[in-house]
């Protein structure tokens, strides 16, 4: 199986970029606290706000400096107090830094507090290891009462949000950095909690999550069809509640599972996946693509990061061969 | 539009009788509770006596009978490991029966050694330290928007001001000016390991809250008029936090173990248990003739 295969679209080489999932964030928290007075934004001084007009919800706004911890724990006590914050940090820096608040403060509590964690994944590029998070999946899914979204695109980044917003409890939000390719224009509508179908096919399962991810996963979905490998590709933006019964019906009438996402490959979704598809006894191999047990080699933007460390169409193509037998 | 709007009972007013006779019995449940299977933290429970039933019998604006009402204070208690104290003050003050004590630390239980919200009172599960002060911030906060005069007191140890979460939240709340917000230290001067200053000190504790943006009253934490005085006077500035830094003794009531790092916790059999009530009751009755 050597199908044609090309590189994924470079958003620095995009002539018209879209939105970034965090632009399109910040504009729609604009609207929310201008429409529901519970809304509150905390900041911890990210600057994804510096000029925006907040209108009459400008005194909702409060950036409670650097500092994660507190911003976390002030998340709570608003919650509690009857409010709806979002609170607005780095992905790793709320997953690591201030795990614990978010666990015992928000989660414990089930309070609808709403993580918008920019930076997921690579994205962050040549920020370096320190603002990488490639662990937010794996340590938000372990917590009781939180919703885990990753947003794939423009659009799905806006439905989403809408859709979080009703949530009563806890929702993550992993965004990424700078504009990332849109998803195809037939894709069908995203629903929180429900795996997004995205081609269909019987020979394979490709499971993705996140704007890269979810474009490779198509790119070589391509390649397989071309030489007759029936391919099905199902977008997994909501982590948890995972979509177990989309999972198991797409593995079920597939001969191999192949999982890629834009995190360690331990932890996240593809940990994830291999859990549901073992505890169910289910006969088809998995394969999982991410980065390797290493912090992420190489220095650059989040294509090249990519690239650097082995997340690429070629690896998605490689495992989905070796997992057939072919 | 909140859970937390509405009106409350008026702060000030002692609910109930003699000081002394509250304090005697929150010890007296105290002591019953570290003589429970599993133990209790005894001497951050004694030392925190008087300031929780200072704010409960007359600072807070609390009712017991409607634990959730709109509008009521917030207490957080911080130092979490106080808990056999809240809840001692809480059903002495009349949130549920003295006698559902009984079944702390048992099977499936309500009353965990660190504050459980399922216990009628209690705000938010606290332990791991230095929570309180920055959820503190958020209370405080959404007060504000609501235009209401509702406060937040946070109760903290001493030795939880080691951990670097409550300056973070102390740094917000002096820049924001939040009047709101009241922390109150149970400075008894001991942590696991002995003196606070020993391990990483605080001092000076006064100079550092201030230099913060907060008002700082210091108080002797056992005596009941002066707490409420601090607290009455509660906020000196409307666009300042408040710290009430009230001097307390590791163990109080109890003179054999008061001040001593062995007080921390305690498994309180028969024998002990009853030398700590008989003490305590001998204690009351000779300030009763006093």
């Amino acid at each position: 199986m050597t199908g044609p295969v090309t590189a994924p679209a470079d958003p620095q080489s995009a002539e018209a970029p879209v939105p970034s999932s965090r632009e399109v964030y910040r504009d729609l928290l604009v609207e929310f606290l201008n429409a529901d007075e519970r809304v509150v934004c905390l900041d911890s001084d990210t600057g994804l706000f510096n000029g925006v007009d907040f209108g009459k919800g400008a005194e909702r706004y409060v950036n409670l400096g650097i500092a994660e911890q507190n911003l976390m724990g002030a998340a709570a006590g608003l919650a509690r107090s009857g409010r709806t914050p979002y609170v607005n940090t780095m992905a790793t820096f709320a997953t690591t830094r201030a795990l614990e608040q978010l666990k015992l403060d928000i989660a414990l509590n089930d309070l609808p507090v709403r993580i918008a964690a920019t930076h997921g994944g690579l994205s962050a590029g040549h920020l370096g290891a320190t603002h990488h998070a490639l662990e937010d999946l794996a340590v938000t899914r372990l917590l009781p009462n939180l919703t885990v979204v990753v947003p794939t695109d423009a659009t799905t980044t806006a439905e989403l949000l809408r859709q979080a917003q009703e949530l009563p409890g806890p929702v993550y939000i992993r965004l990424g950095r700078d504009a990332t390719p849109d998803l195809p224009s037939d894709a069908p509508p995203v629903e929180l909690g429900k795996a997004q179908r995205l081609r269909e096919g019987d020979a394979l399962t490709i499971v993705a999550t996140g704007p890269y991810p979810v474009h490779l996963a198509l790119e070589a979905a391509s390649a397989l069809d071309a030489v007759g490998v029936a391919t099905t590709v199902l977008n997994l933006h909501t982590i948890k509640p995972l979509d177990t019964r989309a999972l198991v019906a797409a593995a079920r009438a597939s001969r191999a599972v192949v999982t890629v996402e834009e995190h360690w490959v331990s932890g996240g979704l593809g940990s994830t996946v291999a859990e549901t598809i073992a505890e169910l006894g289910l006969p088809v191999p998995v394969r999982r693509i991410g980065v390797g047990d290493r912090f992420a080699a190489g220095t650059g933007g989040q294509t090249h990061l990519l690239k650097r460390n082995g997340i690429t169409v070629e690896a998605v193509l490689a495992a989905a061969t070796e997992a057939l037998g072919r | 539009m909140t859970e937390l709007t509405g009106t409350a009972p008026a702060a000030g007013a002692w609910h109930g009788g003699p000081p002394a006779e509250h304090t005697l019995r929150v010890r007296e449940l105290i002591v019953e509770m570290c003589g429970s299977a599993g133990g209790g933290h005894l001497g951050g429970s004694m030392s925190l006596v008087e300031i929780l039933v200072t704010l409960y019998r007359s600072t807070l604006r609390v009712d017991p009978r409607a634990p959730d009402a709109p509008g009521r204070d917030i207490l957080l208690l911080s130092k979490g490991h106080g808990a056999i104290g809240l809840y001692a003050v809480l059903a002495e003050r009349g949130f549920f029966p003295e006698e559902e004590l009984a079944a702390y630390g048992q099977p499936d239980s309500p009353f965990s050694a660190h504050p459980n919200p399922a216990v009628p009172g209690v705000e938010m599960p606290t332990g791991s330290l230095g929570h309180g002060l920055p959820q503190g911030v958020g209370f405080a906060l959404a007060a504000r928007f609501d235009n209401s005069d509702r406060r937040c007191f946070v109760v903290l140890g001493d030795g939880e001001l080691q951990e670097g979460s409550v300056w973070e939240a102390a740094m917000a709340a002096g820049s924001l000016g939040l009047g709101g917000l009241v922390a109150v230290v149970d400075r008894n001067t001991l942590q696991i390991t002995g003196p606070t200053e020993d391990a990483v000190g605080l001092e000076p504790l006064a100079d550092r809250w201030r230099s913060f943006g907060w008002t700082v009253r210091e108080v002797d934490g056992h005596d009941i008029d002066a707490l409420r005085a601090a607290f009455d006077a509660i906020p000196a500035d409307a666009d300042r936090p408040t710290v009430v830094i009230a001097h307390t003794v590791k163990g109080r009531g109890l003179p054999y173990i008061e001040g001593q790092t062995r007080s921390h916790f305690a498994r309180l059999t028969e024998r002990p248990k009853k030398r700590a009530l008989s003490t305590l009751r001998a204690q009351y009755r000779k300030a009763a003739q006093a």
